[in-house]
């Protein structure tokens, strides 16, 4: 079980000198074992509302929940074992692929020759049945590489996942097989998805709500569905004909 | 064993070596010729000054004009390591300050205490030249091995920030970067190690050879502070390593990105 919750949070940076709230009085609710797609222009906060709920950074204002547990009270360690996240580009660790993906467990101290059956189940969860997990990592296609950054999250059971932009460094054909694989992910272990996309398409493919954000603030959240359907503001229906960016 | 003592006219010959380089400059226009001048009289002024400061020390032979002589010593270390650092984030000089007392202290005592034997510990002759060598070590060791951390991990934050969403400590999650940053402050006094003698004859031991002490005796004094320098630079670089986490971090394990710097 995994309900996250935002609670009026502001996030306020510095840049070039001003302060400037990069998240403006958000509150949003996910349901545990649903996908909420997120989606803005660039430099909107979405990338920021990801990180506070696995506190590589933490709000200025505001609580974020994780079942109803303000996550900063909550052990960083801890949460991000049960938090986990993808990032746009796979940052694999220089190893093998089976060191990158023991890497979670191993920090607990658990022995990695314990976890072989466990590296194959997420190795088939993934699509890369065939892969020997003896290979150096840097050797993958980018695919293949994001592939095994999704696995070696799963490694650590997590109840929520965090995905930012994990299809944009993707070609098409490559995209749509991760799409898919983030709902096969959903439905087998429940997780509860926060998937930020700068593609409206890639969001409505996995997505149950949007949500859309527009310079820190939240403009619409709704059924994905209604929202292609006919979004409620002016700043939706801009964002849904691509004006924009 | 009598040596020359030099004469200040002797040495207004010496000056010549000056004019020299400066004619080298002058020919190719390298525009170098204030430079030398200005640097000759400094090191003249800084060198004499030093003199008679040494020369008060080693008259007066009490122990706390050594120890103030000293801590000015460390804080010009800690300062110049400080000013070598590309970014400066809130900390460093106590992280620096820190991590070359320790390493230097240590590496000083066990060589002053121990292996030397020097009575009284403070004699200047031995713990100044010797506490000099080693703080100018660990000094370059602590500079270099923080500037390289820092600079990989801000290459290599992605990597870094996927290590910390898997669960790993601030520690964990740079242990590589640590590992490079601690080779590359002990590699510069490993080389030394492997070149001395065959390359270049290192100043002490050329002054004391210079200054009659037989040749098997300097080489003697040389491998001890070869030795000790490696082990002020590895201690030295360990400590600034470790500490240098709560640079980069907060205590709740996310980066300080304005620690970091753009390179
Ligand atoms: N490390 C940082 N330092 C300073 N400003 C940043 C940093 N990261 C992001 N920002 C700024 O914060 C705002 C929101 O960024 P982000 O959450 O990454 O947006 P998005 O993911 O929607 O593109 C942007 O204006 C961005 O320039
Ligand atoms: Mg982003």
């Amino acid at each position: 079980m995994a309900r996250i919750e935002f609670l009026s949070v502001t996030k306020t940076r510095s840049i070039d000198g001003k302060m400037y709230n990069v998240l403006d009085d958000v509150s949003v609710a996910i349901e545990e074992g649903t996908i909420l797609a997120i989606g803005g222009p660039s430099g909107a906060g979405k990338s920021t509302m990801l990180r506070l709920v696995n506190r590589l950074e933490s709000a200025t204002s505001g609580n974020v929940l994780l079942d109803g547990v303000d996550v900063s009270t909550i052990d960083p360690i801890e949460l991000r074992r049960k938090v986990g996240m993808v990032f746009q580009l796979p940052s694999l660790f220089p190893l093998t692929i089976q060191e990158n993906l023991t890497y979670g467990p191993r920090l607990r101290g658990v022995d990695p020759s314990s976890l072989e059956a466990k590296v194959r189940e997420v190795l088939d969860m993934v699509d890369l049945p065939d892969l020997s997990p003896g290979r150096s990592a840097g050797e993958l296609s980018v695919g293949q590489q994001q592939r095994v950054a999704i696995a070696r999250t799963l490694m650590n059971e997590p109840e929520v996942l965090l995905m930012d932009e994990p299809t944009s460094a993707l070609d098409p054909t490559t995209s749509k097989s991760i799409l898919k694989l983030v709902c096969d992910i959903k439905s087998k272990y429940g997780i509860t998805v926060l998937f930020v996309s700068h593609s409206l398409e890639h969001s409505r493919l996995v997505g149950d709500r949007f949500l859309l954000i527009v310079d820190g603030k939240v403009i619409e959240e709704s059924d994905i569905e209604a929202f292609f359907r006919g979004p409620q503001t002016e700043l939706g229906r801009k964002f849904l004909a691509g004006e924009l960016k | 064993m009598e040596y020359i003592s030099l004469s200040y006219t002797s040495l207004g010959i010496a000056v010549l070596f000056i004019v020299s380089a400066m004619a080298v400059s002058f020919r190719y226009r390298l525009g170098l010729e204030k430079d030398l001048a200005v640097g000759a009289v400094r090191a003249f002024v800084q060198l004499t000054a030093i003199g008679y400061v040494l020369q008060l020390l080693f008259v007066s032979e009490k122990w706390y004009y050594v120890a103030i002589m000293l801590a000015i010593m460390l804080a010009a270390a800690v300062k110049n390591a400080v000013a070598r650092q590309s970014v400066q984030p809130k900390g460093m000089f106590t992280t620096l300050g820190i991590s070359i007392f320790v390493g230097s202290a240590l590496t000083t005592a066990v060589v002053i205490g121990i292996i030397l034997r020097v009575k009284p510990w403070y004699s200047p002759r031995y713990l100044i030249p010797l506490a000099g060598s080693i703080l100018g070590n660990s000094m370059t060791g602590a500079a270099l091995a923080l500037n390289r951390l820092r600079s990989d991990i801000t290459h290599r934050k992605p990597e870094v920030e996927a290590a910390l969403a898997l669960g790993a400590t601030s520690r964990q999650a740079v242990m590589p970067m640590i590992r490079d940053a601690l080779k590359s402050a002990m590699l510069p006094s490993i080389s030394s190690l492997m070149v001395v003698g065959i390359v270049h004859l290192p100043g002490m031991m050329a002054g004391q050879i210079i200054a009659g002490a037989y040749p098997v005796d300097a080489v003697k004094y040389q491998l001890m502070v070869v030795y000790m320098i490696a082990a002020a630079v590895a201690i030295t670089s360990m400590m600034v390593v470790y500490l240098a986490t709560n640079l980069f971090f907060t205590p709740d394990h996310m980066l300080k990105i304005e620690a970091l710097g753009s390179t």
